[in-house]
């Protein structure tokens, strides 16, 4: 169940509480995030929307700890990562977060499969099992028998999905989606959504999205939308209405 | 290493630029060990000098003889255990450009002096008996391909003027590895024979042979205080001072020397370490992936490091191995010119290090840049 007043249960697998983030540019302070709440249940899809410029990508960047907040506490599974230092924060990362950006996912120099097994150096797992890993992934996003292709070698869709299966190739604990359709024509962008859908649905992932695209949006089990630097439910989508009423 | 053909991956990302960062690498080091292997050259003199000797000249200057009588007085100085005495020749064999050093020498005691120039005795004892004999270093021997028995044509205002005729009786090898092969020494008896007046009964220069190291700064002191006031005064100092004084007759190489490699060391520095900015800020976003997915600051330093450091070692590994192969070629050319080059492991080790060196700093603020580099920063700059 996805909460934005800051009343969830104490034991959803996110919880933001009084999120502030202020960014000093000169002299001018800009407010973007303002004693913003959520909680995120375990499976959950959300997608964030908003206008540009409102903090969607900024609130993404502090769920999955690649910045601070300015003040306000994020937990993840009963970790405060808000706290944690440096180097402790990246190892978090590591296990616990599956990026994918709308681009510069993949590093042009490696194939599929090394792109893929990324994350999976940063484990103890032997080199066997890192290769059944990686090639579960890209069968789970149907480019198996694309994975000694360059990044160059594939269309911006599969590119994605390749990006797809290194985001869960470590099998992380939620994933974070910054408008990853937003450089696709529309049958990859289905595609994409269709695969992220079926990651939910039949592999449990959380998924946290930012989009620009109310169709893409209507995917998520709810949409919320930035406002004010505060989370709003939203009332545009009819598939978020279905889902709270089903709640 | 799993991390290696991610490394290995980047190096290979840009294969011109790759290329041309490894060409500079090997260039700087075959400079750079030219030049070293010139400044061992001039300097093994000083380094593989006699503790144990002291050369006596005079006061006035190098080229000034003293008087054959000196000799026996120094021999009577307590802690002097042999002399013996030299003269320049200064002949010229076929060409000027065919230079090598020629000594009048006395073979009574040069055996004992100079004990590290050995002859074998059988070569030695046909010298001995020979008047127009000579005896060759080995390098000279054969930068002119002589053979034992060869008849050597000098030119010289001596002796008549014209050119004289030598025998070659022996060839002499140093037990001291880098030692002055290319001496070639005559006869003092028949030297003395044929000399004008002024020239007859001197030395150009006394060498001595001590008792002991520990004794040359009192002998040294003790010559010079027995012949000072005299119409020959003298200046004795051990053979290494001498060496080192006779190199600064080039002017100072060392500091010359020095200069160019430190050019070489920083313009070398410029190019790979611009090369390696230029080719991680072109990455910066790939580099901020790699961090969001959880490497850390100091692993993507360590991949930048990796690569430079690996430009630079395959880079001076080529130059090394050039500079290997073309220093006995250069060398040869330049036989007369210069002391014998030699490429000793000492510098192939130093250029080793020059090149390591260069790479870890060129890699290095890169790198620390990358390190320290904010991925959210770096994912929104597009
Ligand atoms: N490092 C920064 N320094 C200063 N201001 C920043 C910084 N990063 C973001 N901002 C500002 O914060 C606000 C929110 O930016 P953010 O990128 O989160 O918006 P967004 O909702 O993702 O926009 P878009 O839809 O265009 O991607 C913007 O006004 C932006 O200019
Ligand atoms: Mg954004």
């Amino acid at each position: 169940m996805i909460r934005v007043d800051g009343t969830g249960k104490s034991n959803s697998l996110i919880q933001v509480r009084g999120l502030d983030k202020t960014y000093r540019r000169g002299g001018e302070e800009i407010q973007v995030l303002q004693r913003l709440n959520l909680d995120v249940d375990k499976g959950d899809f959300v997608a964030f929307m908003g206008p540009s410029g409102s903090g969607k990508t900024t609130l993404l960047n502090l769920l999955g700890g690649l910045d601070v907040p300015t003040h306000g506490s994020i937990t993840v599974a009963g970790d405060e990562i808000t706290h944690m230092s440096g180097n402790k924060l990246t190892q978090w990362r590591a296990r616990h977060v599956g990026f994918i950006f709308q681009m510069y996912n993949l590093l042009p120099v490696l194939t599929a499969f090394q792109n893929v097994e990324l994350p999976l150096l940063l484990t103890k797992l032997s080199k066997s099992d890192r290769r059944k890993h990686v090639e579960t992934a890209l069968g789970v996003v149907g480019l198996a028998d694309r994975m000694n292709h360059y990044p160059r070698q594939l269309s911006g869709g599969q590119e994605q999905r390749v990006a797809i299966a290194r985001a869960i190739v470590a099998d992380p604990t939620f994933l974070l989606c910054d408008e990853p359709t937003g450089d696709l024509d529309r049958k990859s962008a289905d595609e994409i959504m269709e695969l992220i859908h079926r990651l939910v649905t039949e592999h449990g992932k959380t998924v946290l999205m930012v989009t620009h695209d109310p169709v893409v949006a209507t995917r998520a089990d709810t949409t919320l939308h930035l406002e004010k630097g505060v989370l709003v439910e939203g009332k545009t989508s009819h598939e978020s209405v279905m889902a709270g009423g089903a709640a | 290493m799993k991390f290696s053909r991610l490394v290995l991956a980047n190096l290979f990302r840009k294969k011109v630029r790759l290329i041309l960062t490894i060409g500079s690498f090997a260039i700087a080091l075959v400079l750079f060990t030219f030049l070293a292997v010139v400044k061992s050259a001039f300097s093994r003199g000083t380094e593989i000098a006699g503790a144990d000797r002291l050369v006596v000249v005079s006061r006035i200057g190098l080229m000034q003889l003293m008087p054959i009588s000196y000799r026996d007085k120094i021999l009577a100085i307590p802690g002097v255990k042999a002399v013996t005495h030299n003269h320049w020749f200064g002949g010229v064999y076929q060409d000027e450009k065919n230079f090598f050093p020629q000594f009048v020498i006395d073979p009574e005691n040069q055996r004992q002096v100079m004990t590290e120039l050995v002859v074998p005795d059988d070569q030695w004892n046909n010298f001995l008996k020979d008047r127009q004999g000579a005896i060759a270093g080995a390098r000279t021997a054969a930068r002119f391909h002589w053979k034992i028995g060869d008849r050597i044509p000098i030119k010289t205002t001596l002796y008549g003027g014209g050119a004289s005729e030598f025998n070659l009786d022996g060839i002499y090898h140093s037990e001291r590895p880098g030692g002055d092969e290319s001496q070639f020494w005559l006869q003092w008896k028949y030297f003395d024979e044929n000399a004008p007046g002024p020239v007859k009964s001197t030395a150009g220069w006394y060498v001595v042979k001590l008792d002991n190291p520990d004794d040359a700064v009192r002998v040294a002191k003790a010559i010079d205080e027995k012949f000072a006031n005299s119409s020959f005064e003298t200046k004795s100092e051990t053979e290494s001072a001498f060496a080192a004084y006779f190199v600064k007759q080039f002017g100072n190489i060392e500091l010359l020397i020095l200069a160019i490699g430190s050019i070489v060391f920083f313009t070398l520095l410029l190019v790979t370490g611009n090369t390696m900015a230029i080719s991680v800020r072109e990455r910066t976003s790939e580099l901020a992936v790699l961090k969001a997915i959880g490497f850390s600051g100091r692993a993507v330093l360590y991949f930048v490091l990796a690569e430079s450091v690996i430009i630079a070692l395959v880079g001076g590994f080529i130059g090394l191995t050039l500079a290997y192969l073309a220093i006995p070629v250069i060398g040869l050319a330049l036989t007369g010119l210069l002391p014998p080059l030699i490429l000793s492991k000492s510098v192939l080790t130093l250029g080793l290090g020059f090149a390591l060196l260069v790479g870890a700093a060129s890699g290095l603020l890169p790198g620390i840049g990358a390190m320290r580099m904010r991925v959210v920063n770096a994912l929104r700059r597009v």
